[in-house]
């Protein structure tokens, strides 16, 4: 198994250095910071003296080089903005992002595991109908539309919730449900099919004819049976969540890493741009692991 | 027989419809049929018959819709099952009417140990919990006869072999000592050895514990192994009922004498065997020294450790001549049928096809070998392409081999192949769902003989297949081989149909070749250890083998600590 992660972190980091090589460059693309950080007024020795301090005076393929000196000594850069290491404003935002990630992503899972199992169950019925247009209806929905009419109605309508920003527990709840409404929209389409398909399987008809209830033949056979299909694309949903929810986080202003990600590009901060990418890139590496780890504890018929 | 007594189950005018399409199927219709304490019932019929269908549904298994119960009534012990409410009807199952099925792989859980799936038995009742289910599954493992219960109880189904888990089905069937044991199709995915012992398993539990055994099988040998009563299935309608050797004996029924005259269970007097009549001399097929290895690596670090699936092998096919290959599952038998058509390297050793190497061959020689060599699978439903016509997979070899046959001619000579496996002309521009499983293998056949070979392989081409239709695709075959002077190499682990049909034999074990020899001298005297064990493996009737055997030591013991389980209480 620990062969196995490491042959995994060596493809990995294969890729991080190819993903950090297109970033760079594409940054540089974006235009020149000075243009941004200097007066309008500013001189030309001005700009030349800001240019020559942060290495952008030198040709692209030499900054590059540098860019990869540095990361080797674990020094990613200086972030324009703020005065301050790069890494150090990414890792301060991805906490927020993370805790948004984990709440949203878990509540999702378990309500649509809990949905998606009864509708299975009662195929055909009321409730089960009621739970797919309700499930389409989420998978479906823009969530900046969704974000923007929630705080048009209950913030700006109601004034029962803040439009933006951090601090009290109402705060949290307009984006934690707009990231959950897509993932259990699409979750509970998953955990219907699988558990469609679990309960039509033999080992069902074993429980039925050992006399095991059918809150246990549900839960106890059949769900753990579909839990895997159900972990693929849980996991695929965190990882865009982990990626900072850019869209979401802008509206309500969470100070996450998706907002700093945006910002930083608008503001030519070309150091947390990398940074940021790096960060998520390795939170992303992690959840992958932590879901094929998980396939195998939940089917002994898979080793790594 | 013995223990005559009331019926602990009787099933009366039970009809059970099915939805398809909105519109009704009737599965089973008016069927209705009793089981004594003590007693083996057999069911018997071939796939579709409604055998299955009528025991599921005194098990509650069946679901509304897309079933409809019609009418019927099933009496256990005194009451009406389908006036039970749900819950007093689960408590029945599993506590007083256990049931076992065909594919234990299938119908094991596996993200669950078998301990734990054992034990979940002993819960669901109330019987037992914790350390107490733990021991108890531990013990029903070692009566069933899994080695080192105390570790194998932790592992999981995939880690079983076949016999193993059904074994271990057994075992959870058994737990609570119920009065019925239904048994559907329980060895039909079992080699012939492994059959043996899980039916005689089967006779020992029936005994110590006094269980009613329902068998559902389409295997007549099993039926008459086991039976003490017989009830004979067709199309949804009991068409037979009786003791097992008046049915045998003296079958009524014209569908029960079809039936029973398709068994190719060996006449002694091999009068009917379809053998070839002339032989050529001439070498067809030589294979030498043929061997298979496999690495299997445990590690990267860890020496190479390697398995041979086939070990040196060798052997001739004569013009004409029809050699059986016989073997367990992993015996090699498929693997030397995979490397003789190229679907797969040898790791050493030759076959020379008409004095030529085939491991050799490549180009245009080798698509000339292919040609002459066909093969025919042994599913029919997995081997053809689904979304091509009949005429298209028959007609795909002169696509591939374009010198065979002009495409003007195409469609006559697809309409003539068809007629020569017993199909019609105008069946050509249907899709292979919309034929039977055994109207498939004719259609496998005739695919075969478009690209006019001189050698046809056949693994395992009649095993899925009902035992009446075994026979006309068997008829088909020896009649295509005088005909046409075919030479077949017929790979199968049932040892009855190869001994009407086959000319020589292969026995095989463990990638050897064990015993070889013309088939008449093999079964008469066979002279491997492991092919007499096969043979012996064959169920015998019931009625020829001695009445009073005594249970398997400490069998009593193992039963008698038990408290008779189950007051009817729910």
């Amino acid at each position: 198994m620990f062969s196995y992660i490491g042959r995994r972190a060596s493809h990995s980091i294969l890729s991080v250095i190819g993903l950090l090589t297109l970033v760079f460059f594409l940054t540089r693309l974006t235009g020149d910071p000075s243009a941004l950080y200097l007066p309008l007024d500013a001189t030309a020795e001005a700009r030349a003296a800001f240019a020559s301090l942060n290495g952008l005076d030198q040709p692209v393929h030499w900054q590059f080089a540098e860019y990869l000196k540095d990361l080797l000594q674990l020094d990613f850069g200086q972030s324009l903005r703020q005065n301050r290491s790069a890494m150090e404003v990414a890792l301060q935002a991805f906490p927020e992002t993370l805790k948004l990630a984990l709440v949203a992503i878990t509540l999702s899972t378990a309500l649509a595991i809990l949905v998606g199992s009864l509708a299975a169950a009662r195929a055909g019925s009321l409730f089960d109908r009621i739970a797919g247009v309700a499930s389409l209806a989420g998978a479906s929905a823009p969530d900046f539309w969704v974000a923007i009419v929630g705080i048009l109605v209950f913030a700006v309508g109601l004034e029962l919730l803040p439009t933006s920003g951090t601090g009290t527990w109402a705060h949290w709840i307009m984006p934690i449900f707009v990231l959950t409404l897509r993932p259990f929209g699409l979750l509970v389409q998953v955990v219907r099919g699988a558990m469609l398909s679990a309960l039509a399987s033999p080992y069902i008809k074993t429980a039925r004819a050992k006399g095991v209830r059918r809150t246990k033949i549900i839960f106890g056979h059949a769900l753990r049976n579909s839990l895997l299909p159900i972990v693929t694309v849980a996991g695929d949903l965190a990882t865009s969540l982990v990626n900072g929810a850019v869209v979401v986080e802008t509206i309500f202003g969470w100070p996450g890493i998706g907002k700093l990600m945006i910002d930083a590009i608008i503001q030519r901060d070309f150091a947390v741009v990398q940074s940021t990418i790096l960060v998520t890139a390795t939170a992303i590496f992690i959840l992958n692991i932590a879901v094929d780890l998980l396939y195998a504890f939940l089917d002994p018929r898979i080793r790594y | 027989m013995k223990n005559v007594g009331n019926p602990i189950l009787k099933v009366e005018g039970l009809t059970v419809d099915f939805l398809s399409n909105d519109e009704p199927v009737r599965a089973v219709d008016n069927v209705s049929f009793h089981v004594n304490r003590g007693e083996t019932l057999v069911i018997l019929g071939e796939s579709g018959s409604g055998k299955s269908v009528s025991t599921s549904t005194v098990m509650d298994l069946i679901d509304c819709p897309p079933g409809d119960i019609v009418a019927g009534s099933c009496l256990f012990d005194g009451t009406e099952l389908s006036r039970l409410d749900a819950d007093a009807r689960r408590n029945i199952n599993g506590r007083r009417i256990a049931m076992i099925f065909q594919d234990p792989l299938a119908y094991l859980n596996p993200v669950y140990t078998v301990g734990r799936q054992i034990e979940e038995v002993y819960e669901s009742h109330g019987e037992a919990g914790g350390r107490e289910a733990r021991a108890r599954a531990m013990e029903l493992l070692q009566r069933v006869g899994i080695p080192e219960p105390e570790t194998r109880i932790d592992y999981y189904p995939h880690q079983f072999s076949g016999g193993q888990r059904q074994r271990i089905m057994i075992a959870m069937a058994i737990a609570l000592k119920p009065d019925i044991l239904i048994a559907d199709e329980p060895t039909t995915a079992l080699d012939v050895s492994v059959q043996a012992q899980i039916l005689d398993l089967l006779r020992d539990l029936q005994r110590e514990t006094g269980m009613a055994l329902i068998l559902i099988t389409h295997d007549l040998e099993v039926a008459a192994s086991m039976a003490d009563r017989i009830i004979v299935m067709s199309a949804g309608k009991v068409v037979e009922t009786g003791p097992a050797r008046e049915v045998f004996s003296n079958p009524k029924h014209a569908y029960t004498c079809r039936l029973i005259s398709a068994s190719p269970d060996g006449d002694p007097a091999e009068a009917s065997n379809k053998r070839a009549t002339k032989i050529g001399s001439e070498t067809l097929l030589k294979v030498e020294h043929l061997t298979k290895e496999y690495a299997l690596s445990s590690g990267a670090f860890a020496p190479k450790r390697r398995f041979k699936a086939v070990d040196d092998v060798s052997f001739e096919v004569r013009r004409g001549e029809t050699l059986g290959i016989v073997g367990e599952s992993g015996s090699g038998k498929s693997s030397i049928a995979r490397m003789l058509l190229r679907l797969s390297d040898p790791s050493s050793g030759k076959a020379l096809f008409s004095g030529e190497d085939v491991f050799e061959m490549g180009g245009k020689t080798l698509m000339a070998f292919r040609r002459k060599v066909q093969m025919v699978f042994q599913d029919p439903f997995g081997s053809m392409n689904p979304r091509m016509t009949v005429r298209s997979i028959i007609s795909e070899p002169w696509a591939i081999h374009r010198d065979i046959l002009p495409r003007h001619q195409w469609k006559e000579r697809v309409a003539e192949l068809l007629e020569l496996v017993g199909l019609k002309p105008d069946h050509a521009d249907r899709y292979p769902h919309q034929f039977s499983g055994g109207q498939r293998q004719r259609i496998a056949i005739a695919r075969a003989l478009a690209s006019e070979p001189e050698l046809i392989v056949c693994d395992e081409a009649v095993s899925a297949l009902d035992v009446s239709i075994q026979a006309q695709v068997i008829d088909l075959l020896a009649d295509l081989r005088t005909r046409l002077g075919l030479s077949y190499i017929f790979i199968t682990h049932d040892l009855p149909i190869v001994r009407q049909f086959a000319d020589r034999i292969l026995v095989m074990k463990q990638g050897k070749v064990v015993e070889e020899g013309d088939t008449a001298t093999l079964f008469r005297a066979p002279r491997h250890e492991y092919t007499r064990g096969l043979l012996q493996a064959v169920p015998k009737p019931k009625w020829l083998m001695s009445e009073n055997e005594p249970p398997a030591e400490g069998a009593d013991v193992f039963w008698s600590d038990r408290p008779r389980s189950g007051s009817f209480s729910g």
